[in-house]
């Protein structure tokens, strides 16, 4: 008692502090007014191509629902060759709204995919990238690659025929890399084959690395984007001064808008188009006719059946890997190689060369797509 | 010149520190990186050395112009008996990106699914990616087993 009175006493007359309420008490210790005061200050620009400033909020939105639905799934799902299957089947056939949960993480994960290729495309064409966002280019792009990560790993968990043999390619394909290949593979796989050690990689993979990595890859994606403030584009910037909106709340209720449509054709797409499940997979089993990833892999695939076997002495799944690689490093490099955009030049060349690879990517979609000439008998 | 050598810059010295320093933070850094880079490469189990197996499994079970995937060695195996009734064998991983093949009686060759790699019944590259031959297996009959060894 007379510790409590001492240790009191110490401490600044209450009485004398102005009384606050509990919000008036939160909203201080915790800074918020600061945050309000950043918040009311962040503007987003009005004019013709406003609309794809929605895209990067619309891929935030599309992850948190990943990251909600997965947790979900995490409370039943169970990561071994001999469970994983059957485990998936209890939540899509037992679990209350199991099928719902696990419906929408599947059509979310393509969605999201989707969202944010197209928000890279579209920053691409409004030349977005220019200095001095170079840094926000590079981030979202590495995010990118992160979500075909969670795609790829997330794609083995049911442990369905399918997605065995496309993790077999998948794995086999970085194992072309002249010199750390083998290695890479064979530390994907957690072995030589794809097992149940692989599984439990893949797990990992999916729900504790590629999270982290993601948490702060997209913290220094959003802080850049906060601090760069949004990029207007040149055709715009040339005509002079434009208009702008409060995000707070103007952009962000339309963002709510956008959202909310997103959950609504999640829902739809969920009911009327639930996951299938599929096979469970059996490593004796020969690869089943049909067989092909998820649509976003579909263009490299595709590309890799085209490729014969060598071309000028070297094995052709090795020149694929490698023009994968390379295509993949120039658009990273992007904002570096199209040093015009940065001084206000068009660079027409760069809208040419990709208008070319988004082409080529959708032909290469569409032929796989196509039903197979040559059927299994 | 003389007394440059008795009493180096503190700039220097500050400098030699700073190395230190650094050093021994990056191989503190290294001496815990290196356990968790060694720990991500799986270990190399002892691979089943197995160079032949019998299997459960009499020829009457093959008929003409069918064929099954059986485990070898804890890889997969295509055993096929050709509509001329010879028996075969051919290590079932296509060469190409490693999926598992199959027989194709309305064929009578070898087809993989998954970017469609097509080898005639002598395991050779007929159309497709692969870039080599199956690997040959030997199938022999001893009584009612079947036996395999690798070639």
């Amino acid at each position: 008692m007379s510790e409590a009175t001492r240790s009191s006493s110490a401490v600044p007359d209450p009485a004398a502090a102005p009384r606050l309420s509990l919000g008036e008490w939160v909203r201080d210790r915790l800074g918020l007014q600061d945050l309000a005061r950043l918040a009311s200050k962040k503007e987003v620009p009005i004019h013709r191509h406003t609309i794809f400033y929605y895209l990067g909020g619309m891929a935030l939105f599309l992850f948190c629902v990943q990251v909600a639905t997965g947790i979900l799934l995490l409370l039943y799902y169970r990561p071994s060759a001999t469970e994983a299957f059957e485990s998936v089947q209890y939540i899509m056939a037992e679990v209350p709204f199991g099928w719902l949960i696990r419906s929408i993480h599947s059509w979310g994960a393509n969605l999201f995919v989707g969202a944010v290729v197209l928000h890279l495309v579209s920053v691409f064409f409004l030349k977005a990238y220019r200095a001095p966002r170079e840094m926000t280019w590079i981030s979202g792009v590495f995010l990118l690659f992160l979500s075909l990560g969670f795609g790829f790993s997330g794609y083995l968990l049911p442990w369905n025929e399918l997605s065995y043999f496309a993790t077999k390619v998948g794995t086999d394909v970085p194992a072309q890399i002249p010199g750390i290949g083998p290695l890479l593979s064979r530390i994907l796989r957690g072995g030589s084959d794809v097992t149940g050690a692989t599984l439990s990689r893949f797990y990992g993979i999916h729900v504790a690395i590629l999270p982290a990595v993601s948490t702060l890859a997209l913290g220094l994606h959003l802080l850049l984007v906060q601090k760069k403030g949004m990029s207007v584009p040149p055709s715009v910037e040339r005509k002079g001064a434009t208009r702008s909106m409060r995000f707070v709340p103007d952009f962000l209720l339309r963002d709510m808008i956008g959202w909310l449509i997103a959950v609504g054709l999640l829902a739809a797409l969920a009911a009327f188009f639930p996951w299938e499940l599929g096979r469970k997979a059996d490593p004796f089993a020969p690869a089943p006719a049909g067989i092909r990833p998820e649509w976003y892999f579909l263009s490299m695939f595709q590309a890799l059946k085209y490729l014969p076997a060598e071309i000028a002495g070297v094995p052709g799944e090795t020149l694929g890997v490698l023009g994968f690689s390379l295509l993949a490093a120039v658009i990273v490099a992007v904002p570096l190689l199209d040093r015009g955009a940065s001084r206000g030049k068009p660079s027409r060349l760069w809208d040419v060369l990709a208008v070319l690879v988004l082409i080529g990517a959708a032909v290469l979609t569409v032929l796989a797509l196509m039903p197979p000439g040559k059927a299994a008998s | 010149m003389q007394k440059d050598i008795a009493e180096p810059a503190p700039d220097s010295r500050r400098r030699w520190l700073s190395y230190l320093l650094g050093g021994s933070l990056g191989a503190t850094l290294v001496s815990f990186l290196y356990p968790v880079l060694r720990f991500v490469v799986p270990p190399r189990t002892s691979e089943p050395s197995l160079s032949e197996i019998d299997l459960e499994l009499k020829p009457s079970d093959i008929p003409p112009n069918s064929g099954r995937i059986v485990p070898f060695a804890g890889k997969p195996v295509l055993l096929f008996r050709t509509a001329a009734g010879e028996l075969k064998a051919f290590g079932g991983t296509c060469t190409h990106l490693a999926c598992t093949v199959q027989y194709r009686p309305a064929r009578s060759d070898i087809w993989c699914a998954c970017h469609d790699g097509v080898y005639d019944a002598n395991g050779t590259t007929i159309s497709g990616p692969p870039p080599r031959p199956l690997t040959r297996i030997e199938v022999n009959v001893r009584g009612d087993k079947i036996v395999l060894r690798r070639a």
